[in-house]
């Protein structure tokens, strides 16, 4: 097996990503990651010097607008979508754990 | 109602005529699905009631003559936002997500009096090629259900194919509308970029996602796009170019029209049948009196690495809005505000969308990012090079739309390398943003529908109509129906 990306590397990118991933999972992603990966790197070989990237293709230069709210009055209904609300909040979990078995 | 034997036109005229009424079309289509979908299962979540009393409420004040879509039924990818319809992407992640807007789109279509019958199953938001990767069903392909319908519009493409509705809306990345539209032998077109808003659909690659539709004829085809086509204050991308009668020049002579062939699309991995058929095609159009050459767009093979960095990076990024804070699946029993954002990816998301998600993190990391990121938009430039050389010698491209037929459920889906090499006829359009159509070019020595690729200059969708509905009249490859289906 080539190794384009180690298993450390794939959990430190699963951990950016904010997954979470079993040790099973972790080897799965690792093997096609790899591979997808080495798959990737058949563009170094391309000469792209002085080449500009192209990040969109869009006609549109800029779009200008008047900088003005618009203000669609569905408040409710925009909380109604949320998981969790109080008192017209969204609600959410304490930032620092308070069960006591975290870091 | 035996879409098998309709079009947009026909239905049109029979509504007008009050032949039927648009409530008996409405629920003769709901009918189809009842008979066809426990079979194909192309449908996530249908619209019945707001469609029946739509529906109802047009029949009241009466079909418009001059709006050829008054009435029509039409199906929406389920990766287009639709107010008070369960929106889910295909999703565990938006399972229960009930959106408050609807898509310019959906818009656009309920404005002229269409009628959404319901929303279609697609690989989780829009990753993968084959609809297996939706998080609620396997859609089969009508043609044999043991084969999958492509992707990642599945839903739309086998609905229409399997006689459910007459049209239906797709969304194309990477080949996601016109490789099921040729798995399924029906025709599918991605508009060139910007060509058709893009608000509310939920974001994949952004720079690449563009709406389009999937019909069973060319000119249907045609008329959708013209429904859904033009300028959207919502969406900065959107074209302010004029937007031209796609219908008008469909039964233009080709005569003199320069084709040409990417010798780079008929390379080995590409099966006999559908290269054949490329051939064929070729012979046709000559026979009609335009010009067949051969041409090389010489980065074609990095087309396929550039492409899945590019698009990961944007899925990447674009799915780091579902946190389970504000809207869709939320995490029970986390302990602090990090865990709710680690359990709710972990469980809400599927595997296809994990690996994008992290492929995307590692190529815009910062110790990668010039190695894989830039380079590929590097590489992307040199794609569209490619293109405007080629379009300097000729008006339009022919080629595959896919290198094989479909294939069976559970084949490919295990290994993601195969899937990603079986975009490699469709992606470079999206890289380039340029237009393209598949349409229905026969059926391979398995009795499987295979699809020829017209791809086009930017904005020139008529064009590639003109040559597809040439096409189609001389060939009638569109009239080949699956065995099973509808009221066959």
């Amino acid at each position: 097996m080539s190794s384009n990306i180690s298993k450390e590397e794939v959990a430190h990118v699963a951990e950016l990503a904010k997954l979470k991933l079993d040790d099973n999972k972790l080897d799965y992603f690792t093997k096609q990651i790899d591979d997808i990966v080495g798959m990737f790197e058949t563009i170094d070989k391309v000469d792209t010097t002085n080449i500009d990237p192209t990040y969109s293709v869009t006609d549109q230069l800029n779009t200008m607008r008047e900088d003005i709210a618009d203000n669609w009055n569905q408040r409710q209904a925009l909380l109604d979508t949320a998981p969790e609300t109080k008192d017209g909040f969204i609600e959410v979990p304490t930032i620092i754990d308070e069960s006591g078995d975290g870091e | 109602m035996n879409y098998f034997k309709e079009s947009i036109d026909s239905l049109h005229e029979k509504l007008v005529n009050k032949e039927i009424t648009a409530e008996e079309l409405t629920k003769q289509t709901f009918e189809n699905i009842d008979q066809t979908d426990p079979k194909v299962a192309a449908f996530l979540a249908l619209n019945k009631e707001a469609a029946l009393a739509k529906a109802r409420q047009l029949d009241q004040q009466g079909i418009d003559p001059n709006n050829v879509l008054s009435g029509i039924p039409v199906a929406i990818k389920d990766n287009l936002v639709t107010k008070g319809l369960t929106t889910t992407a295909a999703s565990k992640m938006l399972a229960n997500f009930n959106p408050i807007y609807s898509a310019t789109v959906v818009n656009k279509l309920d404005a002229l009096d269409t009628i959404n019958v319901g929303k279609t199953n697609m690989d989780e938001f829009a990753m993968g090629g084959s609809t297996e990767n939706s998080a609620f069903k396997v859609t089969k392909n009508p043609w044999d259900t043991t084969k999958v319908p492509g992707g990642s519009s599945g839903g739309s493409a086998a609905a229409v194919a399997a006689g459910e509705v007459i049209a239906a809306i797709g969304t194309d990345t990477g080949g996601s509308i016109r490789q099921p539209a040729a798995f399924n032998g029906v025709v599918g077109m991605k508009p060139t970029y910007g060509r058709v808003s893009r608000w509310g659909v939920i974001a994949f690659g952004s720079s690449l996602d563009q709406v389009g539709p999937i019909t069973s004829t060319v000119k249907d085809n045609a008329v959708m796009l013209n429904a859904i086509s033009g300028l959207d204050k919502h969406d900065m991308t959107s074209s302010d170019k004029e937007v031209p009668d796609f219908t008008a020049n469909l039964d233009k002579d080709i005569k003199g029209l320069k084709i040409g062939i990417p010798e780079e699309y008929l390379a080995e991995e590409i099966s006999a049948d559908i290269k054949q058929s490329v051939q064929k095609a070729a012979d046709y159009y000559r026979q009609l009196g335009a010009t067949v050459e051969t041409i090389s767009l010489p980065n074609t093979s990095y087309a396929v690495p550039a492409y899945y960095i590019i698009a990961s990076a944007e899925a990447s990024s674009n799915l780091q809005r579902f946190d389970g804070i504000r809207y869709g699946f939320r995490a029970e029993n986390a302990k602090n505000l990090d865990d709710l954002y680690v359990e709710t990816r972990s469980q809400g998301f599927g595997d296809e969308v994990k690996r994008r998600i992290m492929l995307g993190t590692f190529s815009l990391s910062s110790s990668y990012y010039d190695a894989y990121f830039k380079k590929a938009a590097q590489i992307r430039t040199l794609i569209i090079n490619d293109f405007k050389d080629a379009f300097k010698k000729v008006d339009l491209i022919l080629a595959p739309t896919t290198p094989t037929t479909a294939y069976g459920i559970g084949e490919d889906v295990s290994d993601p390398m195969t899937m990603y090499m079986n975009d490699a006829l469709t992606l470079p359009v999206n890289l380039a943003g340029l237009p393209a159509m598949s349409v229905p070019a026969g059926l391979d020595k398995d009795g499987m529908p295979m699809g020829i690729q017209l791809i086009g200059k930017p904005f020139d969708e008529a064009t590639i109509y003109q040559a597809g509905y040439a096409f189609e009249k001389e060939t009638k490859f569109n009239q080949n129906t699956p065995k099973m289906g509808g009221n066959n």
